[in-house]
């Protein structure tokens, strides 16, 4: 794990924000393989959790949480502030998950 | 032959409709017993959607935690939910669905907050995705993802009153 701070609420208890670093983020676009499909298109007929894709978007957050701690890191921030998720379907069956959140240097 | 053909899809609509009546129904009432059970479980990990920890709390370190759950209807529901779109109303069947989405990440991210040693929540908020269909552009069964996300922290066991400790 990164020594760098992720939090989504905008002050850091105990700690100063020395500098502002702006928007960094990070998305993946993920989309859904048809043999997950169809045995997901079984699950569909009793309904319920679908838990090969809650794996799916659950990889993906985190790749898109990752992907801005870099991007946070190359810029040399060591905390990021206010993170927010957003999600986009792209075309049915593929969507784009989004991290993005303010860098900070912490003292 | 074209008879039988169609004789043969009403049949396997009534079959499908008629496991995803039971079928789903059974599921749905164990997730619910299951999500009380861990909800009651769970009770001391405190998750608030103010964006500022309480005032008796110091808090120490934070970390975001994040639940997710992607959730489909059942062949009954779709079919019922189909009906209800000529009259309109409530969607009753999907709102159970949404209620079990919505505790599930919630349960989530505070078992992973748990797991991790933290004892409270704060700035929870939650992002849905639908992602049904698939990639060809085909239009599927209903089927979103819910991720519920937050600042964890460790608060201060001595900044707590006496009686809240234990």
């Amino acid at each position: 794990m990164s020594s760098i701070l992720v939090s989504n609420i905008e002050v850091v208890p105990g700690k100063r924000v020395k500098s502002h670093l702006g928007l960094v983020q990070g998305s993946t676009v993920r989309s859904k393989h048809a043999g997950k499909d169809i045995l997901a298109g079984l699950k569909n007929i009793v309904g319920g959790e679908l838990t090969a894709y809650t794996e799916l978007m659950q990889e993906a957050r985190e790749e898109a949480t990752e992907r801005m701690i870099e991007q946070a890191r190359s810029i040399g921030a060591n905390g990021v502030l206010n993170v927010r998720y957003a999600t986009t379907a792209v075309t049915q069956g593929a969507a784009e998950i989004l991290a993005y959140g303010t860098a900070v240097v912490l003292e | 032959m074209e008879l039988l053909f169609q004789y043969f899809e009403i049949v396997l609509t009534l079959i499908l409709l008629a496991v995803g009546f039971f079928a789903g129904r059974f599921l749905e009432a164990r997730h619910y017993a299951s999500i009380r059970a861990r909800e009651k479980q769970y009770r001391k990990i405190l998750a608030f959607s103010a964006r500022y920890p309480p005032n008796m709390v110091e808090p120490q370190d934070t970390r975001l935690v994040c639940g997710t759950v992607v959730i489909s209807s059942d062949y009954f529901k779709q079919f019922v939910a189909g009906l209800r779109n000529f009259i309109g109303g409530r969607f009753r069947s999907y709102e159970s669905l949404f209620d079990r989405a919505r505790r599930e990440a919630i349960l989530r991210m505070k078992m992973d907050a748990h797991k991790n040693g933290y004892a409270l929540i704060i700035n929870v908020k939650f992002v849905s995705t639908s992602i049904g269909g698939n990639v060809t552009g085909q239009q599927g069964m209903p089927c979103f993802e819910i991720c519920a996300y937050g600042t964890a922290m460790r608060p201060q066991k001595a900044r707590f009153p006496d009686k809240l400790t234990d």
